[in-house]
């Protein structure tokens, strides 16, 4: 069994581009800590021909599932959304305008998108993770590309000057 | 590459990238919630001295492992395999657990440090073996004695070889000073660190 800091050095980046996508900027390093936790302590009973990257994607979807709930018991701060896109990862810097569209999508959809096109994993363990077929995965995800493609600008390019309210780039 | 996956390269183009410092945090959150937690079973660092490389090891018990790791990511990969077989794969980098043994290594490596005060843990050496290592322990700063006068004191006289592998396989090197014990003819003999490192540690010590 390999020692648990390759886990983490192998696919640590990884989940975070997943939560981030999944549970937002504000709770993705908290949804992070709390899946590699999780693996750590479930790390010896694991399958030694166990797909790693579906066994941590499945501990970050129920961590992400634990957080909603959890923010939703709070009120929202409208603070914590970032309005200018940047490219390092401070958490304070994320893209608001991808997270917010992100947001729009149904959670199947956003969820969807994220375990096929960030973590790489296939529709048929997509469909163990969410429940359903292999072929309802792959619309979510076709059906969340689609719609970010129409609510979120940064995928047709830069967007164009003066549509984000107040902001002076 | 289907379109959407093409659409979705474009969308994700700015979810930032995962940065050195945001790593750096993560990790080391991750380390001190396994220690709160009772899960890092096994933490580990390295530190550079004049010897090489050392990967220090520890696990709640005490130090479990030292090894000379000639600064080679695949020392240190070998040496993290054997103890996530023989201890536990929970292992992470997490130098805190190491900050004790590594001060009193620095200060042993300038001269200021005869003796090691930490807590061990012996569970990499079995029998004959750990009688061997426990002995070692009290050969004294700077003083040497040969394998047949080791493996005597470890309760067989006879056992001279055996007592030769027990020292070239000390879990511990440095602080279970396996170094202190030479051939009997005042040649250096078998060490994990290489002779050149035998050699220099008991000239630290002013022993040879």
């Amino acid at each position: 069994m390999r020692p648990f800091e390759q886990i983490v050095t192998e696919y640590g980046p990884m989940v975070l581009r997943v939560v981030r996508a999944v549970v937002g900027p504000a709770d993705a390093e908290d949804a992070w800590s709390e899946t590699f936790l999780a693996a750590l302590k479930a790390y010896p009973r694991l399958p030694g021909d166990a797909n790693v990257e579906a066994w941590l994607v499945t501990i970050a979807h129920r961590k992400a599932i634990d957080a909603a709930r959890a923010s939703a018991r709070r009120p929202v701060a409208a603070a914590d959304l970032p309005d200018r896109p940047a490219t390092s990862g401070r958490p304070e810097d994320w893209d608001g305008d991808l997270w917010d569209a992100l947001r729009r999508l149904p959670g199947r959809q956003r969820q969807a998108v994220a375990y096929h096109h960030l973590a790489g994993l296939p529709y048929q363990e997509i469909a163990s993770i969410l429940g359903g077929t292999a072929d309802a995965a792959r619309r979510a995800a076709a059906d969340g590309i689609r719609n970010l493609r129409r609510t979120y600008a940064g995928a047709a390019g830069p967007a164009p000057a003066g549509t984000a309210g107040g902001d002076a780039r | 590459m289907t379109t959407s996956e093409l659409d979705a390269g474009e969308i994700f183009r700015s979810l930032p990238g995962v940065d050195d410092e945001t790593n750096t945090r993560l990790h080391a959150r991750l380390a001190a919630e396994a220690q709160r937690d009772g899960v890092l079973d096994v933490a580990y660092r390295t530190l550079d001295t004049p010897v090489g490389v050392l990967l220090l090891a520890a696990t709640e018990r005490g130090l479990v492992r030292v090894a000379y790791t000639a600064a080679d990511p695949g020392d240190v990969a070998s040496v993290l395999a054997g103890l996530a077989a023989a201890v536990s794969p929970r292992i992470l980098r997490a130098p805190e657990r190491l900050d004790e043994v590594s001060r009193q290594l620095d200060e042993y490596f300038a001269g200021r440090r005869r003796a090691f005060d930490v807590a061990l843990d012996f569970r990499l050496a079995r029998g004959f073996r750990r009688s061997v290592l426990a002995h070692l322990t009290a050969i004294g700063y700077g003083r040497t004695e040969n394998y047949a006068q080791v493996a005597a004191a470890a309760g067989s006289p006879k056992a001279v070889r055996a007592a030769g592998t027990a020292c070239a396989t000390n879990p511990l090197p440095v602080v279970v000073p396996c170094h202190r014990v030479i051939r009997s003819d005042g040649s250096m003999g078998r060490y994990a660190g290489g002779e050149n490192a035998k050699a220099a540690l008991l000239h630290l010590e002013g022993a040879a």
